[in-house]
């Protein structure tokens, strides 16, 4: 009897773990089949053309300026988020009293529990104001020659929109850095002062060095809510379509995908610019496939690592 | 214990060593130290001269291995560890407020009870690692240093075609040479070594033993341990501690043939530890 038991088990159990793969299989194959009217009329143009147009008669759909919108916030994202998490894991793994360290990290993870509607309230009226007042304007007086911070700041544009997602994407990448920071064993750090190491070169050179590639897994994981996120973006970006959603400059209204599918697919007005917001989907999750298994790629084959230590 | 623990109190030695010795290379004078409110080491005096094994014998938890991290100011690293008292390198106390601790573990090495070199670095960078934190980068000199210094712990034959292979790449026995080339290559005046053979096997202790007592000619060293035979071996002076005291101190001779004290007997004797 307790021989079937684990038979039985054993079944439910692999049936249970398929199912992950099932869900991002059906998604996907629901996805392209929902995108291709316009797949077939307007093919790789759909990826790589810049215009989109619903009016009926004469669609036009092009996903770059949305594909780079998305990059763009993101990538911002990360050069913002990335340094603030490892600055609060550091602090709390290696200077933190214990009496700080449990509140603080408990603080840190309560972030990822504010729901993304109220990242986008707080930021439409407190964050716009704060980015255009001492951020934006300051860097478009000085820098403004360089073509990224060319344009009138307005804060609704990628730069808000990409440090809105920065604060977003510091629960996670901060307590997963936390988590592998501590995990870095003592003796390590013991080894290193004993050479006269001080506390900055011991976290520079050895705790660092020792966690970068989990580190480099809480930062891909913070790119992948980056990329995802829509409801705080879509209220932040300005919502620019067609070819004014090229990413030009940081303080241009843009759009990402998952802005773009979320401030139009409701207005859609035909099947077919209906499909083309599915499409816009399909590109979002073949970015996140991307991403992750590059990511992967690079954990393996740049940092060498099998079974979750460095070779 | 509690038989032991009360003649702890009636055969507690007098206090010595309390006058700065001018021969010694280090010398520690009444060291006091805590963990939070447990207090481990009790007026703590010891005297180590230069060109000389010092080791350090006692039972688990007698507050050998604190005392030896006192000596390099690694026991501060602790969150909730206190030290008081001094302890003098070349007759200046390196607890001195004006005395930056780095200086000191660069003058100090330290070789720890598991091997730990560093996984992320090749057996090369583990021994340059404190050169280069010290501003040398690259170049001969420093290829000079690693080699010298691979060679001082015999191991340079074994590695020199790997030299690029991580530093945990090799065995056990090698990666504890390869820990105490790195303090070496910085040119310390004092090793400390604590339990340095305790996760080795005979072979390997066979060979750290011969080095350390190669390692007196250059350096004084100071061996925490808890085999010993090892003690009796490798060393010239012997440290007794028994529950965070020093209860005798003397030359291995004396301690392992004559001790004064009915603790050390007892423990050299094997009626407890």
């Amino acid at each position: 009897m307790r021989f079937t038991g684990d038979k039985v088990f054993k079944v439910l159990v692999a049936v249970i773990a398929a199912s992950a793969l099932a869900i991002l299989i059906i998604t996907g194959y629901t996805l392209s089949v929902g995108s291709m009217p316009v797949l077939q009329k307007f093919g790789l143009n759909f990826f790589f053309g810049q215009q989109w147009s619903p009016a009926a008669g004469r669609e036009i759909f092009g996903l770059l300026p949305y594909i780079l919108g998305t990059l763009a916030t993101s990538g911002i994202a990360l050069l913002i988020g990335v340094p603030l998490s490892l600055g609060i894991a550091i602090f709390l793994v290696e200077m933190a009293p214990r009496s700080l360290r449990v509140p603080i990290s408990y603080l840190v993870e309560l972030l990822a529990a504010v729901p993304s509607v109220i990242y986008g309230l707080w930021g439409l009226f407190v964050f716009r104001g704060f980015m255009v007042t001492y951020i934006e304007t300051p860097i478009s007086k000085y820098l403004g020659w360089i073509p990224i911070f060319s344009g009138e700041p307005g804060g609704l544009d990628i730069f808000t929109a990409g440090a809105i997602l920065a604060i977003m994407i510091i629960p996670t990448v901060a307590s997963i850095s936390k988590e592998v920071i501590s995990s870095v064993p003592n003796s390590i750090r013991e080894g290193a002062y004993s050479i006269g190491a001080t506390k900055w070169e011991v976290i520079k050179r050895w705790v660092i060095s020792y966690g970068r590639s989990g580190i480099f897994g809480a930062v891909i994981l913070g790119l992948g809510r980056a990329v995802g996120e829509t409801m705080a973006v879509t209220m932040l970006i300005g919502n620019a379509t067609s070819f004014s959603a090229m990413p030009t400059s940081l303080f241009n209204p843009g759009q990402t995908l998952s802005s773009l599918i979320a401030s139009g697919i409701l207005d859609a007005s035909s099947p077919f610019a209906y499909s083309a917001y599915i499409g816009a989907g399909l590109a979002l999750l073949f970015m996140s496939l991307i991403i992750n298994v590059g990511a992967h790629f690079v954990m393996t084959r740049v940092f060498k690592v099998k079974g979750g230590a460095i070779e | 214990m509690t038989t032991l623990a009360q003649e702890n109190i009636t055969t507690k030695p007098s206090q010595v060593f309390q006058e700065i010795d001018s021969n010694a290379k280090m010398q520690a004078i009444n060291v006091d130290a805590w963990f939070g409110q447990k207090q481990i080491l009790k007026s703590v005096s010891l005297s180590v001269k230069p060109h000389t094994v010092t080791a350090i014998i006692g039972p688990s938890g007698c507050g050998k291995s604190t005392f030896l991290r006192c000596f390099n100011r690694m026991h501060e690293l602790v969150p909730n560890a206190k030290m008081v008292g001094q302890i003098l390198l070349d007759g200046k106390n390196i607890y001195d407020r004006r005395i930056d601790p780095v200086q000191i573990r660069r003058r100090v090495g330290m070789v720890f009870q598991k091997p730990n070199p560093f996984p992320t670095m090749s057996i090369y960078d583990n021994v340059a690692a404190g050169l280069k934190l010290t501003g040398v980068k690259t170049g001969k000199s420093l290829d000079e240093v690693v080699k010298r210094s691979l060679e001082q712990v015999t191991l340079w034959d074994e590695v020199k075609d790997d030299l690029k292979k991580p530093g945990t790449s090799i065995s056990g026995g090698q990666q504890q040479r390869l820990c105490i080339a790195r303090a070496i290559a910085l040119q310390p005046e004092v090793i400390l070594m604590d339990e340095p053979c305790s996760a080795l096997d005979p072979i390997a202790t066979a060979k750290i033993e011969k080095l350390v007592i190669e390692l007196k000619q250059t350096y004084a060293v100071v061996i925490v341990t808890h085999n010993m035979q090892q003690a009796s071996r490798v060393s010239d002076y012997t440290a007794f501690m028994y529950l965070g005291e020093l209860i005798e101190f003397g030359e291995t001779g004396q301690i392992f043939e004559n001790p004064k004290n009915r603790l050390t007997e007892k423990y050299i004797t094997g009626e407890f530890g």
